[in-house]
């Protein structure tokens, strides 16, 4: 019988090995096209860690905003770029080996932080009360933080401005 | 809130098996008997002159700005919606102002001639 935290953790594995996957292709692909697809399937992976962490509105965003998004500017990038797209290359030269120990430096730093730092958990009593919803977000987002709200959009609106002005062939 | 995640998960899962058996079956079932025209890419339709792999044009780009400006204006009215029947009436004021602001983005895209494939 499958419990809920062996079903947890065989969706933690299969989205690792998706994000890692992805990843590696990344690094590996010799096509720079093939390599902003294995990282939108990496974002992907992503999604689902946030989702698994109970936090809907993150994956909901990560999914539009990075994989809708980000991924889709990236690709047309490439694609406007001259030469990138057929060309086959190489993703290594001969600085591999100090990339590899800088790396792996990093990861040692990483470790001994993981290690040492005292990660404050959260109590019992917030652990069982339900997470912030998007619901609740969106009766702050409209309520005390209205103003913000409306200044995104006026954001929005001088970004799609200042793209136009700047993208036009004049 | 994690078990209706699961609820994607069935989904997820049923999705990807559905067209995986739909193929399988065919693949069991069907005669093998290829031949060049058959195997080409496009069976029917016109034929690409060149090299598929080229540069593309700029007037793309303007494209995914816009599509990426409106995909963050879907971010935010999100909770929006979600949170709808909770809210005061003024919360639908608002949400339409916000929308309308972008609308006029869309409005200055087309006034611009942005939207125009020349």
């Amino acid at each position: 019988m499958l419990t809920n935290q062996m079903v947890q953790i065989l969706v933690f594995v299969i989205l690792t090995i998706m994000t890692l996957g992805g990843g590696l292709g990344v690094v590996s692909s010799r096509n720079l096209f093939h390599s902003a697809l294995f990282l939108v399937l990496s974002l992907v992976g992503v999604v689902g860690y946030y989702a698994l962490l109970d936090a809907g509105f993150l994956a909901v965003v990560q999914l539009l905003i990075y994989v809708g998004a980000i991924a889709v500017l990236i690709l047309f990038a490439i694609m406007l770029s001259r030469g990138l797209m057929a060309r086959r290359q190489h993703q290594r030269n001969e600085q591999w080996w100090i990339a590899a120990l800088v790396v792996l430096l990093v990861f040692v730093v990483l470790l001994v932080v993981l290690g040492q730092v005292d990660w404050p958990v959260a109590d019992e009593q917030a652990l069982l009360s339900p997470n912030v919803s998007v619901g609740q977000l969106g009766q702050v987002l409209l309520g005390p933080y209205m103003i913000p709200f409306e200044v995104i959009s006026v954001l929005l609106l001088a970004a799609l401005v200042g793209a136009i002005i700047l993208a036009r062939e004049t | 809130m994690l078990s209706e995640f699961a609820f994607v998960g069935v989904l997820i899962v049923f999705a990807s098996l559905l067209p995986i058996a739909g193929l399988g079956f065919a693949w069991l079932v069907r005669p093998k008997k290829p031949n060049p025209i058959k195997k080409s890419t496009y069976e029917c339709g016109l034929e690409t002159i060149g090299g598929t792999w080229v540069q593309f044009r700029a007037q793309y780009y303007i494209f995914a700005l816009m599509f990426v400006v409106f995909d963050v204006e879907a971010v935010f009215l999100l909770p929006w919606a979600v949170a709808y029947d909770q809210l005061p009436a003024y919360a639908l004021i608002e949400a339409v102002i916000f929308i309308a602001i972008l609308a006029l983005a869309l409005v200055y895209a087309w006034r611009k001639d942005a939207l125009r494939w020349s």
